[in-house]
């Protein structure tokens, strides 16, 4: 609860960038309303923040920039080649991680990438639509799941 | 060392534009919602890291570069849940993605 109302008054402050009495009292006043229904929606008894994970994620989307920067010139290329050679394929993928949060993770990264779409999540396996054969190929041989993997669950 | 900064700052709007554009002429030029929602996914990922990105560095350490991250990272971590959604909405009412057709066939119907 604590850390809560730490991030939400700083995100208050960021916002708003200036401090006068009124300002700083509606903040205040919004913290405190937030928080009880934080409290009365039982979100914080369930880890739904997963800030514990927050160092570890560093790494991962730093590998993740670098993927979404690649299939971005990809995607590009097809974009505007005067063919448009798109070959879409539907894939379905296990996902090594059991937890919710881990697969809403592994789902949004493939999402994030262009050239992949996570277009449905049911019970551990995740449906994906790829643009083209390589994307595909990519996704099919790359250690994606794994590394989501290590940096959910620090396996 | 301004002007450096400058020219990089121009150099990430431009590249930025660049991705917004393609984005746009692909969600034109593809057959069908999936395929569109590729394209469009350059706009949501590069365009708007590549413009705020560029605009950060135009505006230094300031409140403005903290708010534009800020920014930044809300749209990396939304835009794929409604990506996801409307890809779902789509499967769920029954829209079947162009996926089993050979990709000669394709490639024909996209040449008309």
């Amino acid at each position: 609860m604590l850390i809560l109302a730490a991030a939400l008054t700083s995100t208050w402050l960021i916002w708003s960038g200036m401090i006068k009495p009124l300002l700083f009292v509606l903040g205040a006043v919004s913290v405190v309303l937030t928080i009880i229904m934080a409290v009365r929606m039982r979100l914080l008894r369930k880890s739904v923040f997963a800030l514990a994970l927050l160092p570890r994620m560093f790494g991962f989307w730093t590998s993740l920039l670098i993927d979404i920067i690649k299939s971005n010139i990809a995607v590009a290329k097809i974009v505007l080649s005067p063919r448009l050679p798109i070959a879409p394929t539907l894939l379905r993928l296990k996902t090594p991680t059991p937890g919710a949060i881990g697969q809403a993770t592994l789902a949004n990264s493939i999402t994030l990438s262009p050239g992949t779409i996570t277009i449905d999540s049911h019970r551990g396996e995740l449906l994906v639509h790829c643009v083209d054969q390589q994307s595909a190929d990519e996704l099919r041989a790359g250690n994606h799941g794994e590394r989501v993997n290590r940096a959910v669950a620090g396996r | 060392m301004t002007l450096v900064v400058e020219w990089l700052s121009n150099l990430m709007l431009l590249i930025g534009g660049f991705f917004v554009l393609t984005g746009g002429i692909g969600a034109i030029r593809m057959p069908e919602l999936y395929s569109r929602m590729h394209a469009s996914s350059l706009t949501d990922t590069m365009g708007s890291m590549m413009v705020l990105g560029g605009l950060a560095v135009k505006a230094g350490f300031t409140l403005v570069t903290l708010k534009l991250g800020i920014v930044a990272v809300f749209l990396l971590f939304t835009s794929p849940v409604s990506a996801y959604a409307l890809g779902n909405a789509a499967l769920v009412a029954g829209y079947r993605p162009l996926a089993d057709k050979s990709e000669s066939a394709h490639g024909a119907e996209s040449k008309s």
